[in-house]
């Protein structure tokens, strides 16, 4: 088991026959992903990789049953590009491009509204259950197969807790980057619920970073919600206070936006919080230990 | 990207938005002469600064003549304004806006902002114009008005009058005003990509009429592609300018105060990094984000820039590549060292995507570099070496 993603997914790569798709199309398929094809319009009928390309995501599904897509597709033309994934029924998109414009993400939620597709990222590294599936840019030899599901903001910060956890022997579940930009597909307790109700997740890393309200609020939700214990860590603790020109975003935030009062907050709601950002694989483990589980 | 005043108001007058006659200046004798054309018997004098608090700090005057009109311009051009959101250094004040004076009747708080929350633009609204809606926030938090709007559906009629209710206009007229001006305010937020706007305060003028006395208006800078009438208002003289020279360069620099200068990939792990170096006892002399795909001319841009603070005494490389190459990552610090004739101590860390390869040619290259074997390593590291320099 994993969440999301896993050896019977079947990708697809949008922009397939870009230089970065290409890349990380190969990549994914050497540490085994099921790749099953791509769309570039204007390219159907033709192959790439030794894979058949289509000219919409709609006919790759029907013709590959693909269900999951991971979008490689400027940041102007991305929102489309989620759009026609959600359309064509695809139930994971991942979203690898960095700035999208906030109001194409706002309009892409919207569309999104009431149909089953998970939108993951954008700006993030994908997602991946390690030896099974691998649909993003991180680098897969980091990761190894395990019982921990991590979840992040922040894309490097993601690899850095892994690699703290595979060195100490833990192995990860699956390792979701939900991305860095203000308006996203998925939240934080999207993927929470997911671990808990995951068999083969002991334990969830997650990492934050300051400003924005969806820390604290998983961090609520978990409380009611979960039983497996979480390791949270936000990033920003010796950050300058954000230079804004109005006050409305910050007002709308409600609750205070610092690194350290969303770990205080954390912890005061039950999660195991490391304060050191060279610490998160030791807490892991400490977690690990006070719930049994290593 | 932020906007002066004069550019939001006349954004906002383009879409029949009310807001004071008036026009920017930049010069005294032009002051005179935009005050002379606007006619009447006052007019304000407002420094053209992207920074909130002018009005305290003395960039906010009433002038009674055109003579007067003429000695404050002449004043306030070339002023250093030092207000709360400036810092202490202040900024240099290059134009002013003049506008005919307005007879206030009531103040209200009028800004629309993409709420992460509801992923959705949002307006915030208040009675209680004229002030820091933060304060007004803390004070008296049911007197701020909340309306999420339907991106597929748009700003409808009932929520306007919704907010124009709870905002205390009940009359036909005033509600109607305010309708069309959120409407129209809304639709200039939405077509340009705005990120926030805020009018403080939304005046009720003698007369009964509704007007925006302030506004300002942030973009989104990831839409300034197709918004070339946007992209051409930014203001470089409003910027930090390493930071501008290093957005050109693809990289993402904020200075702060410290003396360890750190190059890292990612803003998540640069803020991590600067956090690992203060647990350390440390202190960051800037967040550095080179992003993905760092080629080793970005590399070495990014170690000019960060080493032309003068406080910087060593320099902190924390790379974990993804999409970056450490090999690649290796090659632009070697280079950066020779170009640069690098002096101070440099400590590396790299971790991802070839990193046998990065390790071993920073390894061969005979150079000085202070490998690190993880993070908390390597923050040990950097902060040994400014102690070791100042004991």
């Amino acid at each position: 088991m994993s969440i999301f993603v896993n050896q019977d997914s079947k990708v697809i790569f949008q922009g397939f026959t870009g230089q970065h798709a290409t890349f990380h199309a190969e990549e994914a398929i050497k540490t085994g992903t099921n790749v099953v094809g791509g769309v570039t319009p204007g390219k159907g009928g033709t192959t790439h990789l030794g894979l058949p390309v289509f000219d919409t995501v709609a006919e790759a599904v029907e013709a590959t049953g693909a269900d999951v897509s991971a979008i490689f597709v400027p940041p102007a033309f991305a929102a489309d590009a989620i759009m026609e994934a959600i359309d064509a029924g695809i139930k994971v998109a991942v979203v690898i491009a960095d700035g999208i414009p906030v109001q194409d993400m706002v309009r892409v939620q919207r569309y999104r509204a009431g149909r089953d597709t998970l939108v993951i990222g954008p700006n993030t590294p994908g997602i991946i259950t390690p030896g099974q599936c691998k649909v993003g840019i991180m680098p897969a030899h980091i990761y190894q197969p395990g019982r921990i599901g991590v979840v992040s903001r922040s894309g490097t910060l993601n690899y850095e807790a892994v690699e703290q956890m595979t060195a100490l022997g833990l192995g990860q579940s699956t390792s979701v980057g939900i991305g860095g930009d203000p308006v996203n597909g998925t939240d934080f307790v999207t993927v929470l619920k997911a671990f808990e109700a995951d068999p083969e997740t002991d334990a969830v890393v997650m990492i934050g970073e300051i400003g924005g309200p969806q820390e604290v609020a998983a961090a609520r939700w978990a409380k009611e919600n979960m039983r497996k214990p979480i390791v949270g860590f936000v990033a920003g603790l010796s950050a300058p206070p954000g230079r804004r020109m109005g006050h409305a975003g910050a007002i709308i935030a409600g609750e205070a936006d610092t690194a350290k009062a969303k770990m205080d907050l954390m912890e005061q709601l039950g999660l195991y919080v490391a304060r050191n950002p060279a610490h998160i694989g030791e807490t892991v483990m400490r977690a690990l230990r006070e719930h049994g589980l290593a | 990207m932020n906007i002066h005043e004069y550019q939001a108001k006349e954004l906002l007058r383009s879409y029949q938005v009310p807001v004071p006659a008036g026009n920017v200046a930049f010069s005294d004798g032009q002051a005179y002469s935009i005050a002379e054309q606007i006619g009447g018997e006052r007019w304000v004098v407002k420094a053209q600064i992207h920074a909130g608090g002018r009005g305290k700090a003395g960039g906010v005057k009433v002038a009674d003549s055109l003579e007067e009109v003429r000695r404050i311009a002449d004043e306030m051009i070339g002023m250093t304004l030092v207000t709360h959101q400036t810092g202490p250094k202040g900024r240099v004040v290059k134009r002013v806006l003049v506008e005919e004076a307005s007879r206030i009747v009531d103040e209200f708080y009028l800004g629309f902002v993409i709420d992460r929350a509801t992923q959705r633009i949002t307006i915030v609204a208040s009675s209680e114009g004229g002030v820091e809606i933060e304060e007004v926030a803390k004070r008296s938090p049911d007197k701020i008005i909340r309306e999420t709007i339907d991106p597929a559906i748009g700003l409808a009629d009932f929520q306007c009058r919704k907010v124009a209710a709870a905002m205390g206009l009940r009359d036909r007229e005033r509600m109607t005003q305010l309708v069309r001006i959120m409407k129209r305010i809304y639709r200039c937020f939405r077509d340009k990509d705005a990120l926030q706007a805020e009018i403080n305060p939304l005046a009720q003028v003698e007369g009964g009429k509704l007007i925006c006395l302030d506004a300002k208006f942030n973009f989104d800078a990831n839409a300034l592609y197709r918004h070339p009438d946007i992209n051409e208002l930014r203001d470089l003289d409003e910027e930090d300018p390493k930071e501008v020279e290093a957005s050109g360069h693809g990289l993402n620099y904020i200075a702060l105060d410290g003396n360890i200068g750190c190059i890292v990939n990612g803003a998540g792990l640069a803020m991590a990094t600067m956090d690992a170096i203060t647990l350390h006892g440390g202190r960051p002399a800037n967040f550095l984000d080179v992003g993905g795909g760092a080629s080793p001319e970005k590399v070495t841009n990014a170690c000019r820039i960060v080493m032309e603070d003068p406080n910087v005494r060593a320099l902190l490389v924390n790379i974990f590549a993804g999409i970056n190459r450490c090999d690649w990552i290796a090659t632009g610090l070697i280079q950066a060292y020779r170009t640069l004739n690098i002096e101070l101590p440099m400590v590396v860390r790299l971790a991802g995507t070839n990193v046998e390869q990065g390790r071993k040619i920073l390894q061969d290259s005979g150079l000085p570099f202070v490998q690190a074997a993880n993070l908390d390593d390597a923050a040990a590291k950097a902060v040994a070496t400014i102690k070791g320099e100042s004991a």
